[in-house]
């Protein structure tokens, strides 16, 4: 296996930073503007003064400088991004912070991947990480991007002033124009003399009540490159010279080569090379075709000593096991939970079983790598640069500085490219090492091999108890989870406290109903399948798991779910806006009409909030329909409600895909589904009509990437509840209800 | 074998194992890369270009299979129908990651040019074909309907 990564060669987080504004010169070509955040000790610009601000004409050296946003005597803005777009809109959405705060207009608006450089370009949630992840990309740029645009339009302004010998507070911007009485210049116009003006050391941020771009409707600045085939994913990319590898991987995991015969694959024209790594064999050749031809006529020999041989219906036994006889750790507990359910009349308990799921992205997992004596560069769809730089450095015996990252549209992700061992990265630079970096290589995944050669959402099972009083109301709730954790044994390890790996809490801890007595306890359960955050991480099982019982306990205890969700959220303004916007335009309490029925979620993951009110109509042998969802979200300030409809239609399609039939299913230690036959996701003609709906908010700007996915599962459920009075206690809902109610 | 491929109005000689899919055709010996690779088998419709006009998924066609045909490609389409399907979807910004996309508009070009008031049901038996991961579906369906609003005004 690939030497595993440990916390001590990753960069270290920081001490005591603080936020200063530098500018870059670009030889009269412009000037750009970033605000980092720059550790104290090593801070010699900044030693005049706290707040003294650094100027130079001349590139700055910096090491902890990050210029974000880019004037050009061309009249062009370009936003330097830092996080990976892999369908989320970031290339649209962080332009549109920086257009907003500088008075742009939004058809001077470019973007440009920023470099892999985790000193500049670090995720302000990740600590000393570059990266994308968490929905955090919008929330961790916000203030960021902001400064630094009203730091540039600060000095946009001063050039204006000084050339039209004005005072400053006079001179006004709009659509990308400073004006003057009648005169008016551009920012192009404009940017070779800003170049020269200092920085303000605070720069003035607009009062929202002064938004003009953010919250209306903008066009993705992706969106033309998308729909003429021009745009470049990791696929894509050519270098000269460059050869294609696809790997054998083990068939089990844990599996290890023992030997292989090269012979056949190296007769098939174009194979150049097949050479063992670290995590199987590569097949090398001038084209993919030949390269896959070569793999089919290879042979492996595996060691599957050191193999796992789970069934996933043993797993579910092992796990309901462990939940029996390990009462696990305690994530939370508020008041005696043993004694409360102890005394109560009407104890209910419901165990729950998801499966493992595989991410399927439509671009399977891709890379490629150049090596150079004392350089190594990649193009992929990197979602956590900084690791990736590390890794590609361990390898090749680099330094982090020579590994240069090209980061490129990923043909999606849902939290596959952010690996903490940089999976199919890693086997990529070792393919170039291997043929001695002779040429580029583009190592491409195969659907079967993006299937089969991991990452997967973990699975899990729960077991979930609670009390309800003589009004029906629940006064005690215990959820006690076992599942594997996803950052044990990682970069990230530091994130597991107290042995609880926060992944495998998030949703269940945070439980917001005002129940008196709560227990949420967790068995980590080991196991050597590889698994890692998908579409919202936790709160995928906990979410549905915990909205679920929630609705199956209103319907024990003759309760409407929506009141009674509304009585035990009075604390929680946010969600209960949601949970009542949602309601209101679904009609919620209008009967839904005969062999239909209606069901209702709400959860706040990464800090947004959503409720959704799921329709169903289910025919008399079972099969259903979903016909229509309605979602309601509070992400803080709405940058482009548009991106963030479609973030929230995304995200119910992705939770619904799986809901209906998605499932990764382990025989013998290996991963029976294969291709887009056996692991079906969604189609068009099974997609539900969505509404979205979003709550206008003051709040600094959450994520949406994620939120919409979590309560879809749950509304699902009790809907189908709702019209047949069967609850649905095992993901995917696949054949449960098929001639069970007919 | 040596080849004579009508790709987008021009002709390419290229010389590949008879064997390999037009797809892997396209993109590595004729350098047009908008058509993508999802599955290899037919199932996610990324791979779609047209065939003398009619749909075709690129990945399971072997290159001696397409003889003298002529192949439009996303790069390459450009009939009133198709014109109008890339600005609906750009008006709609149906787009998250784009991977499936061209593929979509291959299939939903082809649906609108044999039949260009298409109904919700024609449109699920037109595109059912083509997986989107990012489930962009509900802006496919109105990007369809506005595109053959746009042929008919
Ligand atoms: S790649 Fe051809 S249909 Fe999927
Ligand atoms: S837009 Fe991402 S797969 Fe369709």
């Amino acid at each position: 296996m690939l030497g595993k990564i440990t916390p001590h060669h990753l960069p270290r987080p920081a001490m005591d930073r603080r936020r200063f504004i530098q500018v870059i010169g670009l030889s009269g070509a412009g000037f750009m503007v970033g605000c980092g955040r720059q550790n104290d000790e090593a801070a010699p610009a900044a030693s005049g003064g706290a707040e003294t601000v650094p100027v130079t004409a001349e590139p700055v050296v910096a090491s902890e400088f990050g210029p974000f946003v880019r004037i050009g005597t061309d009249n062009r803005v370009t936003v330097m991004i830092k996080h990976l777009d892999k369908g989320q809109g970031v290339t649209t959405g962080l332009p549109t912070i920086v257009a907003e705060e500088l008075d742009a207009d939004w058809a001077q608006m470019d973007f440009e991947f920023a470099p892999a450089d985790a000193s500049r370009y670090n995720n302000l949630f990740f600590g000393p990480y570059q990266g994308t992840g968490g929905s955090t990309s919008i929330a961790n740029s916000w203030t960021q991007l902001r400064e630094a645009a009203a730091a540039a339009r600060a000095m946009l302004i001063e050039a204006a002033a000084a050339r039209w010998q004005v005072p400053a507070g006079e001179i006004a911007v709009s659509r990308g124009r400073l004006s003057h009485g009648d005169r008016s210049a551009s920012f192009g116009e404009l940017a070779a003399a800003a170049a020269d003006i200092a920085p303000p050391a605070e720069p003035v941020l607009k009062d929202p009540a002064d938004f003009t771009l953010i919250g209306t409707r903008l066009p993705r600045l992706d969106s033309p490159g998308k729909t003429d085939g021009s745009e470049i994913f990791t696929i894509d990319v050519t270098r000269p010279g460059m050869l294609t590898a696809v790997v054998a991987h083990p068939p089990k995991f844990g599996a290890a080569v023992a030997g292989f015969d090269a012979a056949a694959a190296l007769d098939v024209p174009g194979v150049t090379d097949v050479v063992q790594i670290a995590r199987g064999v590569a097949v090398v050749a001038d084209s993919f075709w030949a390269a896959k031809k070569g793999r089919d006529a290879l042979t492996v020999t595996w060691d599957e000593s050191g193999a796992v041989d789970y069934d996933s219906e043993q797993l579910y036994r092992e796990f309901a096991e462990r939940l029996a006889t390990d009462p696990g750790l305690v994530a939370r507990s508020d008041g005696d939970v043993g004694a409360a359910l102890e005394a109560a009349d009407q104890v209910i308990r419901r165990e729950y079983r998801v499966p493992f799921l595989a991410h399927a992205t439509m671009e399977p997992m891709d890379c490629v790598v150049e090596l150079s004596g004392d350089g190594c560069e990649i193009w992929t769809g990197a979602q956590l640069q900084t690791v990736d730089q590390y890794t590609a450095a361990a390898i090749t015996g680099l330094a982090p500085e020579q590994v240069t990252i090209n980061t490129c549209f990923a043909g999606g992700s849902f939290g596959r490219r952010a690996t903490p061992d940089s999976d199919y990265i890693a086997e990529a630079v070792m393919i170039a090492k291997a043929i001695d970096g002779r040429a580029p290589v583009k190592l491409i995944w195969t659907r079967e091999d993006d299937m089969r050669a991991g990452f997967y959402r973990p699975m899990s099972a729960h077991v979930l108890e609670a009390a309800l009083d003589a009004d029906g109301k629940p006064v005690a709730w215990r959820h006690q989870t076992a599942v594997q954790s996803i950052l044990a044994g990682t970069p990230f390890e530091g994130m597991v406290q107290d042995g609880i790996d926060g992944a495998s809490v998030e949703g269940s801890r945070g439980l917001p109903y005002s129940i008196p007595n709560v227990e949420v306890r967790v068995n980590t359960i080991e196991l050597g399948v590889p698994v890692l955050w998908w579409r919202s991480v936790g709160h995928t099982q906990n979410g549905f798991v915990t909205e679920a019982f929630i609705d199956e306990l209103a319907a024990l205890g003759g309760q409407d779910p929506y009141t009674l969700r509304r009585e035990l959220l009075a604390d929680h303004p946010r969600h209960l806006a949601v949970l009542d916007l949602a309601a209101e335009k679904a009609g919620w309490g209008e009967d839904p009409g005969p062999g239909r029925g209606r069901g209702i979620a709400v959860h706040e993951s990464f800090g947004s909030f959503v409720a959704e009110v799921v329709d169903v109509s289910v025919a008399e042998d079972g099969a259903f329909s979903v016909d229509r969802v309605v979602c309601a979200v509070d992400c803080g300030i709405a940058i482009n409600p548009d991106v963030i409809k479609a973030q929230m239609e995304g995200g119910i399609g992705y939770a619904l895909s799986a809901a209906l039939r998605e499932e990764v299913t382990l025989a013998s230690g290996a991963v029976a589904e294969g291709n887009f036959d056996s692991y079906r996701p969604l189609r068009i003609d099974e997609m539900p009509a969505i509404e979205v709906h979003i709550v206008a908010s003051g709040e600094a700007p959450t994520g949406v990437g994620e939120p919409g996915t979590p309560p879809l599962a749950p509304a699902l459920v009790a809907a189908l509840a709702d019209a047949t009075g069967k609850w649905v206690y095992r993901m995917p809902i696949g054949d449960q209800l098929r001639g069970e109610t007919g | 074998m040596a080849i004579e491929l009508k790709v987008n109005g021009n002709t390419h000689s290229v010389d590949v194992p008879a064997d390999k899919p037009l797809l892997w055709v396209l993109r590595e010996d004729v350098g047009l890369t908008g058509t993508k690779f999802g599955c290899g088998i037919a199932q996610c419709g990324a791979c779609t270009v047209h065939i003398d006009g009619l749909p075709a998924r690129a990945c399971i066609m072997p290159i001696s299979a397409v003889g003298a045909r002529e192949v439009t490609t996303v790069e390459g389409v450009a009939s009133p129908a198709a014109l109008a399907i890339r600005q609906a979807w750009r008006e709609l910004d149906v787009v998250q990651c784009g991977y499936c996309q061209s593929g979509q508009m291959m299939s939903a070009t082809a649906l609108l040019e044999s039949n260009p008031q298409p109904t919700d049901d024609d449109i699920d038996a037109a595109m059912r074909g083509n997986l989107c991961r990012c489930a962009t579906y509900t802006r496919i369906r109105g990007a369809i309907h506005r595109a053959a609003e746009s042929l008919e005004g």
